[in-house]
């Protein structure tokens, strides 16, 4: 079955989402990355959609609903690299995505996430030996 | 109005939302349309192709590029023989779902396309037509 693949950076996990996703994808990653936060006890997930050329409401319920599942299970997501007509047109359709945290890009929702964790000493990489 | 070229899409099972989404963005390219407009008639079509397989039963999506003097737009139609809606005025509204969606999909294809016509018959189907032009 076809999975998007979840990376660990440190307490961090990273989620690259590269294709046009149908919907049992986006449920299945909902599923695997709750997981994996619980598994891993990981802090923060950042969500990288900057190949995602369209968003839709399922999609943003989605995002939504990993954000929301992942912060009660004590990690915060960020949703970094959303195109500007992607942004555009989800607002027109009406999904603001209240409660999920965005940047524009990896390394800025990296700093984000180590700035809401208090520390800047992790998910660099150096602690994965 | 000329319609230039016209084509069906099923719609029949959920990767079909894909492959709707993937053709309508090839058109809207080929026709011209700028990121922000291919984005917009490509989202709609993904919410409308939905609704046809997940609440209409599945069906059928037909495209058409359209001349009309010195513009050009693009025409979609998704026609499913399902139950119908039975209260239009309230499925049109934000935030209404008669199923597991967040209620956005009627409404917020309006809203991102130019030109937007829904027929629908309680037993019979539902028909949803929408333009956007360059």
């Amino acid at each position: 079955m076809d999975r998007i693949p979840i990376l660990r950076m440190g307490e961090f996990l990273l989620v690259t989402i590269q294709v046009d996703m149908h919907d049992q994808l986006a449920l299945t990653l909902q599923d695997d990355l709750t997981a994996e936060i619980q598994r891993r006890g990981s802090k923060g997930v950042l969500i990288d959609i900057s190949a995602l050329e369209m968003v839709d409401s399922f999609m943003g319920r989605m995002i939504a609903n990993i954000s929301a599942m992942a912060r009660i299970l004590d990690a915060e997501t960020v949703v970094v690299g959303m195109r500007p007509a992607v942004a555009i047109t989800l607002v027109e359709l009406g999904l603001s995505l209240p409660g999920v945290h965005t940047a524009l890009d990896v390394e800025r929702g990296m700093q984000r996430l180590r700035g809401r964790l208090g520390r800047t000493d992790v998910g660099d990489g150096h602690h994965q030996n | 109005m000329a319609i230039t070229r016209t084509e069906r899409v099923p719609l029949r099972a959920e990767q079909d939302i894909v492959l709707a989404r993937q053709g309508v963005r090839r058109l809207a390219q080929e026709l011209g349309f700028g990121i922000v407009d291919q984005t917009k008639i490509v989202t709609a079509a993904s919410e409308l192709a939905r609704n046809a397989i997940i609440y209409g039963g599945g069906g059928e999506m037909r495209w058409e590029t359209l001349n009309e003097g010195s513009r050009r737009g693009l025409r979609l139609h998704f026609v499913d023989q399902g139950p119908g809606i039975p209260d239009l005025e309230r499925a049109m509204t934000d935030g209404w779902t008669s199923g597991t969606g967040m209620g956005l999909g009627l409404s917020g294809a309006k809203r991102l396309v130019n030109e937007f016509e829904i027929e629908t018959a309680v037993g019979r189907g539902t028909r949803v037509t929408i333009t956007r032009w360059k």
